[in-house]
C-alpha cells in the first residue's frame, strides 16, 4: 500500500450532526463507523476487516480473564484472573475497559453494551482503526504474530488441553501447565522468525512431531556402547548445547528426556501463545500512542466536517483526557509513565516537528523537521517497538513538557542520584534511560540453558546474566522447582555479574 | 472495502469463566472446605444455605516467575520533576523499590500478604458441605432443587403482558374515568342547552348563536375524550408461591454432658442440619426445638444449645419426657408432622437405658414420622444396646455411629429413599 503523503479531501460534507443519544442502536452505530471509517480512509490507515461485536459487561470480565482472547484452553489462572475482576467491578473499585480488541483477521473489535453512544464512537475510532492499523502496519507483528490463524490456533490449543485432561487427568495437567506457565516469558525466540502455518497444517504436524521428537530425544540420552573403532571426541569438553539457550521452553520441548508426548505438544502451546503476546509486550506505548492518537485525530476530523454535536464531542474528550493524564512522580495515583499519555503525545509531537518545526527540532530531527506529517508518521508507527521509538523520537520539548528526570539507584551508594534532568545537557541522557527503560532485556532477567550433564546426573544448569548487576528476586527458588518438574532431573541456576563470576547459586534436586 | 459488520454477542454464552472457575476452586479445595467448616460451625440451622466469602492467603495463589529483585544498578526515568537538579541526592525510599520502582506497572498480583477474598455462591458452599458428608448424587441433587413454585392470582396491576389483561376490570376503569373527566363540561353543557331552549323559546337569535357556537366546542372536547386510555387497562396480577405443604415441627436432641467436646457437637450439629435441610424440602413451615440435656433437660435457643456447655452425669430419659410434654402442649400430632433427632456419645446412667427405649417405643415412636439417632463416639454402651431392639419393631426409627461428617448420611438413608420416591 502506498502512503498517503497528505490526507485525501472530504468527500461529503454533513448536512446536519449524527444523533448523539446516550442509548446506541445498532443502526445508529452503523451510521457513526461508515462516517469513521470514510475519514479513516482519507488518512490512509490501512486495517484488518473489521468486525465489531457488542458484549455485555460479563462477557467483557470473561475476556479479560483470559487474556483478551475470545477463546482459551482452561487453567486455574484465569478463574483467579475472573473472580479478582468480578469482585473489584461488582464492588464499583474499577470501571471495566471501554474496549478490548484482538490482533486477528478479520480484527475483532468488542463494545461494551454500557457505553454510549459517543463513548461507541470512540471505541470504534481506537480499537477498530488505531489498534488495527498498528497490528497490520507494525513491523514486530506482522513478523511474530499471524493474525488470520491466531483464534483457530486457541480453539485447537482449547481442544487439546481438553482431551488432555480428559485422558491424564485435571490435576496431571494443570500442574504440568503451572510449571509452563512459569517459563512463558522465556519461551519467545527474541530473534528467529516463525513460520506461517494454517490449522490443518499444524494438527498434521502435531502428530508427526510427536513421534519424531521421541526419538530424537532418545538420541541424546543413547546408552549404548559405542563401537571400538569409533573415534573418542573428548566428551568432557563437549558442552550441551553447544551454544546458550534463551528459549527455555524451547529447549525443554526438545530435549527434556522424560516428557510424554502429549506434555511437549503443552509445552509448545503456551509458548505459542507467549510468542504471540511477545510484540504488544513490546510496544505498549507505540500501540496505545497510535490508537489514542487516532481517535482524537478522526472524532475531531469529523467535527470539522459536521458530522458531531457538541455533546458527544464533550463526552469523549472528558473520557479521553481521564486516559491521558500523566501523575507526577510522588503523586498517589503514580505508578510510573502512562504509555497512553507517553504516546499519544509523542505522535502529536512527531506531527508538530513536521508542521512547524522550530530551530531545536530542526537540529534533533533534520529528517523529520518540514517533511509530510502522515507518511512520517507512518514510518514510525511501522518500523520501530517501544525502545527503539523513545530513542528516536522523543523530543527536547516533550522532554520539558513531561519534565522528565532521571535517577540512579545504586545499591553501594546510601542516596539516590538524580543523574539527568529535562536540560541542555540533560536530554541525551534521560532520553537514553527511558529507552532502556523499555527494552525488555531490562525488564525481564536474562536466563539462558547453559548446560546439561550429559554424563552424569543429567542435571540442567540456567544462568541468569544480570543486568547492571541486578539480582534475581525470591520467587527465582519457586520457578526453579517448576523447571525441575519439566526437565524430570535436577536443575541448577547460577547468577553471574558483568565478569563473568558466579555470585549466587540456586538448587533443585529432580522430582 | 471488504465487508464490514456489527454482531451481537450479547446472548451468545455469558459464563464462558465457568470453567476456569472451577478449576480455580478444585485448586483450593483444602483452604475452601476448611472455610466452609468454620462458616457451618459459625452459622444457625436455619442459616446454612447461603453463600460464603473465602480468604485465601494471596501466596498461595501466586505464580512465580522469574524476576528483578532490588539491588544492583537502575536507572530510571520520572515525569513531573518539581526543583530537582543534576547531581542532587534524594534519600532512598523506605522499603526497597518504593518511589524508584517506575517499571511501569503497579501489579495487583503482587507479593502483598493481603488475602484474596472472594464469594463462593450458595451453590458452591451446599456442594463442599454436601460433599463432606458424602451424600450420594441423587440426594445431592434432591436437596439441591428449588422448591416447587406455585402460580397464584394476586389482584390486578396496571401492567403487565397482553395475555393478562382483564377486560372488564379494564372497562369499568375507563367508563369511571370517562364520567370522572367528562363531569364538569357536561353540566355546563346542560345548564347551557338549557339557556338555549330559553332563548329559542324567546327567539333571541343574537344570543343563541354565540351559544350554540359554545355548545359546539362542548360537545367536541366530550367527544375528544379517549374511550380507552393506556391507564384503564388492567391486568391480572399473578405471584409464585412455594408449593404449600404442611407444618413439620423438628426437635433436636443433644447431651451437653462433661463428656461431649466441642468436635463432637460440631459432629452433632451437622447431623441437625442434614436432618433440617431434607425436611425444607417437604414442608413450608418448619419449626425447632432445642433440648439439651446433662441429668435433666431444658429447651433451650439455638445459640445456647450449642455452645453452652454443663457438667455431670447424663440421664437421656430426661429428654425424651421433656420432647414427650412440649409435643403434647404445643404440637398436636394430628396437625404437625414430627421428627426427631438425637445426638449423643452413648454414655447414660445405666439404669436409665432401658427406660429410654421403653419411652421412645411406647409414647414417642407413634408420635413421630421419624426418629433418627445419632452416636457420635466409637463405644457402644447400653444405650446402643437398647436403641438396637427398636430398629427391629420400628420401621422409622434409625440409628448409626458417626465419627466423621461422612457417616452421617447413612442414618438418613431410608428416610431419603422413602420420601424422595414420594416426592419424584
Amino acid at each position: 500500500m502506498t502512503d498517503l503523503l497528505a490526507p485525501l479531501p472530504p468527500t461529503t460534507h454533513a448536512t446536519e450532526p449524527l444523533p448523539g443519544p446516550s442509548d446506541w442502536s445498532f443502526e445508529l452505530v452503523e451510521r457513526y463507523h461508515q462516517v469513521i471509517r470514510a475519514t479513516a480512509e482519507r488518512f490512509g490507515l490501512d486495517t484488518y476487516p473489521n468486525q465489531l461485536e457488542v458484549i455485555t459487561a460479563e462477557q467483557m470480565m470473561d475476556a479479560y480473564a483470559s487474556v483478551g482472547m475470545p477463546v482459551n484452553y482452561r487453567h486455574w489462572s484465569y478463574g483467579k484472573e475472573f473472580i479478582a475482576t468480578e469482585k473489584n467491578y461488582k464492588r464499583g473499585h474499577m470501571g471495566l475497559a471501554y474496549e478490548i480488541v484482538i490482533n486477528s483477521n478479520p480484527c475483532i473489535s468488542y463494545l461494551m453494551e454500557e457505553n454510549t453512544m459517543a463513548m461507541q464512537a470512540l471505541v470504534i475510532a481506537h480499537a477498530a482503526y488505531g489498534h488495527n492499523s498498528f497490528f497490520k502496519g507494525n513491523y514486530l507483528f506482522r513478523m511474530w504474530t499471524d493474525a488470520a490463524s491466531i483464534i483457530d490456533y486457541l480453539v485447537y490449543a482449547k481442544n487439546y488441553v481438553a482431551a488432555c485432561e480428559e485422558k491424564h487427568g485435571l490435576d496431571a495437567v494443570e500442574l504440568f501447565l503451572d510449571s509452563c506457565h512459569a517459563l512463558s516469558n522465556h519461551g519467545v525466540d527474541r530473534y528467529r522468525r516463525p513460520t506461517r502455518k494454517s490449522l490443518a497444517q499444524e494438527l498434521a504436524e502435531q502428530r508427526d512431531r510427536e513421534a519424531y521428537a521421541q526419538t530424537q530425544v532418545n538420541d541424546l540420552w543413547r546408552t549404548l556402547p559405542r563401537r571400538a573403532d569409533a573415534p573418542d571426541e573428548a566428551p568432557e569438553n563437549k558442552r550441551f548445547p553447544e551454544e546458550p539457550q534463551e528459549n527455555l521452553l524451547y529447549f525443554i520441548e526438545k530435549n527434556a528426556p522424560l516428557l510424554e508426548p502429549w506434555q511437549r505438544e503443552l509445552v509448545r502451546i503456551v509458548r505459542k501463545v507467549a510468542q504471540y503476546f511477545y510484540p504488544q509486550r513490546q510496544t505498549q506505548v507505540m500501540n496505545e500512542g497510535w490508537a489514542t492518537f487516532w481517535h482524537h485525530k478522526l472524532l475531531n476530523t469529523m467535527y470539522d466536517d459536521g458530522y458531531l454535536t457538541d455533546g458527544v464531542m464533550i463526552e469523549w474528550l472528558k473520557s479521553h483526557t481521564n486516559v491521558i493524564y500523566q501523575p507526577p512522580v510522588g503523586h498517589k495515583a503514580y505508578s510510573g509513565i502512562n504509555p497512553y499519555a507517553l504516546g499519544f503525545a509523542m505522535y502529536t509531537d512527531i506531527k508538530r516537528i513536521c508542521e512547524q518545526p522550530t530551530d531545536e527540532d530542526r537540529a534533533w530531527f533534520p529528517e523529520v523537521a518540514g517533511a509530510p506529517w502522515l507518511p512520517t508518521l507512518h514510518h514510525a508507527m511501522r518500523n520501530f517497538k517501544d525502545e527503539s521509538f523513545v530513542g528516536q523520537y522523543l523530543s527536547p520539548k516533550l522532554m520539558r513538557e513531561f519534565r522528565l528526570f532521571a535517577i540512579t539507584d545504586d545499591e553501594r551508594q546510601t542516596e539516590l542520584e538524580v543523574s539527568a534532568i529535562h536540560d541542555e545537557s540533560g536530554y541525551r541522557q534521560v532520553r537514553e534511560t527511558l529507552s532502556h527503560q523499555y527494552d525488555l532485556g531490562s525488564r525481564e532477567p536474562n536466563i539462558q540453558v547453559w548446560n546439561v550433564n550429559l554424563r552424569g546426573d543429567r542435571s540442567l544448569t540456567l544462568r541468569h546474566f544480570q543486568h547492571k548487576d541486578r539480582p534475581l528476586h525470591e520467587g527465582a527458588q519457586e520457578v526453579l522447582k517448576h523447571v525441575a518438574r519439566l526437565w524430570g532431573f535436577g536443575v541448577h541456576l547460577e547468577s553471574t555479574n558483568a565478569a563473568g563470576d558466579v555470585t549466587k547459586r540456586w538448587t533443585v534436586a529432580g522430582p | 472495502m471488504s465487508l464490514q459488520s456489527i454482531i451481537d454477542r450479547r446472548l451468545a454464552g455469558k459464563n464462558k469463566s465457568i470453567g476456569n472457575r472451577e478449576r480455580f476452586l478444585r485448586r483450593h479445595k483444602a483452604q475452601i472446605r476448611e472455610a466452609v467448616k468454620r462458616a457451618i460451625d459459625g452459622r444457625g440451622i436455619r442459616d446454612i444455605e447461603r453463600g460464603e466469602e473465602i480468604h485465601i492467603p494471596k501466596r498461595d495463589l501466586s505464580e512465580p516467575v522469574f524476576g528483578h529483585g532490588s539491588g544492583g544498578v537502575r536507572d530510571v526515568v520520572h515525569p513531573g520533576n518539581k526543583d530537582f537538579i543534576r547531581g542532587d541526592r534524594i534519600e532512598r525510599p523506605k522499603g526497597g523499590g518504593g518511589g524508584g520502582s517506575g517499571k511501569g506497572q503497579a501489579s495487583d498480583s503482587g507479593e502483598g500478604e493481603d488475602d484474596f477474598v472472594f464469594a463462593l455462591s450458595k451453590e458452591e458452599f451446599m456442594e463442599v458441605f454436601f460433599e463432606d458428608l458424602a451424600l450420594p448424587n441423587l440426594v445431592r441433587t434432591q436437596l439441591a432443587e428449588v422448591p416447587e413454585w406455585k402460580s397464584q392470582r394476586a389482584g390486578f396491576t396496571s401492567d403487565g403482558t397482553p395475555n393478562n389483561l382483564h377486560v372488564v376490570r379494564s372497562m369499568r376503569g375507563a367508563i369511571g374515568r370517562r364520567i370522572a373527566i367528562g363531569a364538569g363540561t357536561r353540566r355546563a353543557l346542560r345548564d347551557m342547552q338549557e339557556r338555549l331552549a330559553e332563548l329559542e323559546r324567546d327567539g333571541d337569535e343574537v344570543q343563541a348563536r354565540p351559544l350554540r357556537l359554545e355548545i359546539a366546542a362542548l360537545r367536541a372536547r366530550l367527544a375528544r375524550i379517549p374511550y380507552l386510555d393506556p391507564i384503564d387497562l388492567r391486568f391480572r396480577n399473578r405471584v409464585k408461591v412455594p408449593v404449600p405443604t404442611s407444618k413439620a415441627v423438628m426437635f433436636c436432641l443433644m447431651d451437653v454432658s462433661g463428656s461431649m467436646d466441642e468436635a463432637r457437637k460440631e459432629l452433632s450439629k451437622r447431623f441437625f442440619i442434614l436432618l433440617y435441610l431434607f425436611l425444607t424440602r417437604h414442608y413450608d413451615k418448619i419449626e425447632l426445638v432445642f433440648i439439651r440435656h446433662h441429668t435433666q433437660a431444658a429447651e433451650v435457643d439455638e445459640e445456647n444449645f450449642f455452645h453452652a456447655r454443663e457438667t455431670g452425669g447424663t440421664v437421656v430419659s430426661s429428654a425424651l419426657v421433656l420432647m414427650e410434654e412440649v409435643i403434647r402442649a404445643r404440637y398436636n400430632p394430628s396437625e404437625w408432622n414430627i421428627y426427631g433427632a438425637q445426638a449423643s456419645d452413648g454414655d447414660n446412667w445405666h439404669h436409665d437405658s432401658g427406660r429410654c427405649r421403653e419411652l421412645l417405643n411406647d409414647r414417642l415412636l407413634p408420635l413421630v414420622r421419624y426418629f433418627a439417632y445419632v452416636q457420635v463416639a466409637e463405644e457402644e454402651q447400653n444405650l446402643w444396646e437398647e436403641y438396637t431392639q427398636l430398629t427391629e419393631s420400628n420401621r422409622h426409627f434409625a440409628m448409626r455411629k458417626a465419627v466423621e461428617a461422612s457417616e452421617i448420611y447413612p442414618v438418613f438413608r431410608d428416610l431419603f429413599k422413602k420420601e424422595g420416591a414420594q416426592a419424584a
